[in-house]
């Protein structure tokens, strides 16, 4: 079992770190430095969690080249969901074509769900309840103005075609770990247009704790070390903590660059890691084998081993790649960013 | 009047404890200190713990029965002191009078904050509150804000520059490094502290003090007794306390604490000590300008030289008169009510020659200082060697 396509998207408006240190009188350059963000994707003012999971579902259905009708799942991870009762999936399923004869459901973990959507998909191949699942991992992160959370909060989202390798392949699945604690380090209550956090606290016990954890597992089940992976990617809240992780497993830098998009584009919460991964799946070679560390605050990560197959080669050319929508891009003013947030309405 | 020594002590590790609870630091740091002075919970005749505020921190008033609950301790006497950042110093002096006195014996003096259970920006809120609430705090004053008021005017009346506030910080975040108790293991340069982010200008970030959580705690009795106890008795010979305006701007002077005079010269006085007779000393650096006018209003040079001695290496740990060896508020970590304990405690360690890496030579006479707000109460004790 293992990817039969993929998908990413990214709306095209940024919006500069030194922007929002402009208008909250902060250190532009401490900024940039503190957090290894230089800019951050923004939404569009027609574009919500929806949007972006159809335009990644719609990737990587073309990657999948597959009818859209014999996908029997799609659950899409986002802790933006447009509606709090209406699922975001169905929308997702009615616009790519793959109703009626299937399931769908909306997930939330904080930045994780897109890989718990993952999991969910690769259970159901797996005992043959469904031919392909489609898991996406999308958001339009909120942070309130002036919290440091908006310099990275940003939008974005992307989709893995899971299905039986009985065809030609992107990429096989060798093995996944999850681990999980109550860890209350960033949260949003029912009914609060932003989420709050505990501070330094969402760093060691919260993502340090669950990424080093997940990824030592799976490496422990696998019988594997840092030096057989070609690539690595983990959850990218910032461009510090994934460098730091990825240094404390023992990766080197040149193993995580291809898959490290924060610095460009900021947190795009659910859509994080399954971005990084696209990222990498846009350049690797068959053989080469890639381990992916979600991360969602609450608290928990899920580990991945792909090994990649022939049928990338082809398949990668089927859809716009990550650095398609990087290249793509339009700069905005706080003001600006403000409207198309509806943090200013009318 | 009973002459007083301390003959246990005990500290919980300082820094952000996020996995132990308040009750469970008071016990590890009492647990120690009973151990240090070997002697059971049987023997304790009251206890004294200082706290600034459990009640904003941990939303929990009332902690003296709770400690004395939870340490298994009660029906023994326990009450909590308060005089915000020199609460834990007082606490010391509450007890030290309870055993002088002879209505007591065997007393404990602790000090305990448990800060980094809220969120950053909550927590500066809830230290805003030991100023002035209706002449500070309402119209806009943090509390890093009014230190930075005296670091501007001792700058304009003396000549202080960054450098020498700077090296203020990496001192003691050198000396932090040798205590493994410590909060912040981290060299510093100056360039480093002074590309740290501004708080309030002219004060960074590494020049204030962090939150922390910590506990600490003495063993106090009569020091006729204290051999009973321990071969290395320390003597608390010379106790002031003294309080000033609440508001900075009611003071007569923005670049010396009042306060702070004149505790030392009550405990000067009482110890029958002068400022060259002393060997090393813990005082209150909040902030950076916090020591520099601290050792100007301690006497251990003149008035508006503070920076100038720092720079000239005088307090260094290898120094004519250390400052600080425990790494100070800043390195140590300033767990509000724990801080005047853990200054003792020093002390005690450094007299008893068991300071180990951090050792000062030919330690006889230490001085503790302790701040309460910005000002508004100053707690000095003189320890010596017995």
């Amino acid at each position: 079992m293992g990817v039969v396509g993929y998908g990413a998207y990214l709306p095209r408006y940024r919006l500069k770190t030194e922007e929002i240190a402009r208008i909250w009188g902060a250190d532009p350059k401490q900024m940039k430095r503190g957090l290894g963000v230089e800019e951050k994707a923004v939404a569009g003012p027609d574009e919500d969690t929806v949007t972006i999971s159809v335009e990644a579902a719609k990737n990587a259905l073309r990657r999948g080249g597959i009818d859209p009708s014999l996908v029997g799942a799609i659950y899409v991870g986002s802790e933006s969901h447009p509606y709090a009762v209406k699922p975001t999936a169905s929308i997702v399923a009615e616009a790519v074509g793959a109703v009626p004869e299937m399931t769908a459901a909306d997930l939330e973990f904080a930045c994780k769900a897109g890989t718990a959507g993952v999991q969910a998909c690769m259970g159901m191949v797996e005992a043959g309840m469904i031919r392909y699942g489609l898991a996406i991992g999308a958001d339009t992160a909120q942070s309130s103005p002036g919290d440091p959370l908006e310099y990275a909060a940003a939008a974005g989202g992307a989709a893995l075609l899971i299905g039986k390798l009985d065809g030609e392949a992107v990429a096989a699945i060798e093995a996944t770990y999850s681990y999980t604690t109550d860890t209350p380090d960033f949260w949003r209550r029912d009914m609060h247009p932003y989420p709050r956090h505990g501070g330094r606290f969402t760093g060691r016990p919260g993502y340090f704790k669950h990424t080093l954890s997940a990824a030592q597992g799976l490496l422990r089940r696998l019988g594997l070390t840092p030096r057989d992976f070609d690539h690595a990617v983990f959850h990218q809240p910032n461009g510090r903590f994934p460098v730091e992780v990825a240094r404390e497993l023992g990766f080197s830098l040149s193993q995580i660059r291809t898959g490290l998009l924060s610095p460009k584009i900021g947190n795009t919460y659910s859509g994080a890691t399954l971005l990084g991964l696209a990222a990498i799946f846009d350049r690797a070679k068959e053989g080469e084998r890639i381990l992916a560390v979600s991360y969602g605050s609450g608290a928990g990560s899920d580990a991945f081993s792909f090994i990649v197959k022939e049928g990338i080669e082809r398949k990668r050319e089927l859809a716009p790649k990550v650095s398609d929508y990087l290249e793509n891009k339009v700069y905005i003013d706080y003001a600006t960013y403000c409207k198309f947030t509806r943090k200013l309405v009318r | 009047m009973r002459r007083v020594a301390v003959v246990g002590v005990g500290q919980t590790k300082f820094g952000e404890l996020w996995d132990t609870s308040f009750r469970q630091m008071i016990i590890e740091a009492g647990t120690r200190a009973l151990e240090d002075a070997g002697i059971s919970g049987e023997e304790i005749d009251a206890m004294y713990v200082g706290n600034m505020s459990a009640g904003q921190f941990i939303r929990q008033e009332h902690i003296a029965s709770l400690i004395a609950d939870h340490s298994g301790l009660a029906p023994v006497p326990c009450t909590r002191v308060e005089a915000a950042c020199a609460s834990g110093a007082l606490a010391l002096r509450e007890a030290m009078v309870a055993v002088a006195s002879g209505m007591h014996d065997v007393v404990v003096a602790a000090g305990i904050e448990k800060m980094t259970d809220v969120i950053a920006e909550a927590g500066q809120e809830m230290l805003a509150t030991v100023s002035d609430q209706e002449w500070e705090a309402f119209v806009g004053a943090t509390f890093p804000s009014l230190f930075a008021l005296m670091a501007r005017r001792h700058m304009h009346e003396f000549g202080t520059t960054d450098e020498q506030r700077a090296l203020v910080a990496v001192k003691n975040h050198h000396n932090a490094c040798l205590n493994a108790y410590a909060q912040h293991h981290v060299e510093l340069t100056v360039e480093r502290v002074l590309q740290s982010p501004m708080v309030s200008s002219p004060l960074r970030m590494m020049e204030c003090a962090s939150l922390t959580d910590g506990a600490a705690c003495l063993i106090l009795v009569p020091l006729e007794e204290a051999r009973k106890y321990t071969d290395t008795p320390v003597e608390i010979a010379g106790s002031g306390q003294a309080s000033d305006t609440i508001a900075l701007g009611d003071r007569e002077s923005l670049v010396s604490l009042r306060a702070t005079r004149e505790a030392a010269r009550k405990a000067y006085r009482m110890a029958r000590v002068e400022p060259k007779q002393v060997d090393l000393a813990e005082v209150h650096d909040s902030t950076t300008i916090s020591e520099i006018m601290a050792i100007e209003d301690l006497g251990f040079c003149e008035k508006g030289k503070g920076g100038k001695i720092t720079e000239e290496g005088m307090t260094a740990i290898d120094g004519p008169l250390p400052v600080n060896p425990s790494g100070g508020l800043e390195g140590r970590g300033h767990p509000i009510g724990a801080t005047g304990i853990a200054q003792a405690l020093e002390i005690v360690l450094q007299l008893r020659g068991e300071a180990g890496k951090r050792q000062v030579k030919k330690a006889e006479v230490g001085l503790t200082h302790t701040v309460g707000g910005s000002g508004g109460t100053a707690v000095v004790h003189l320890f010596r060697r017995r």
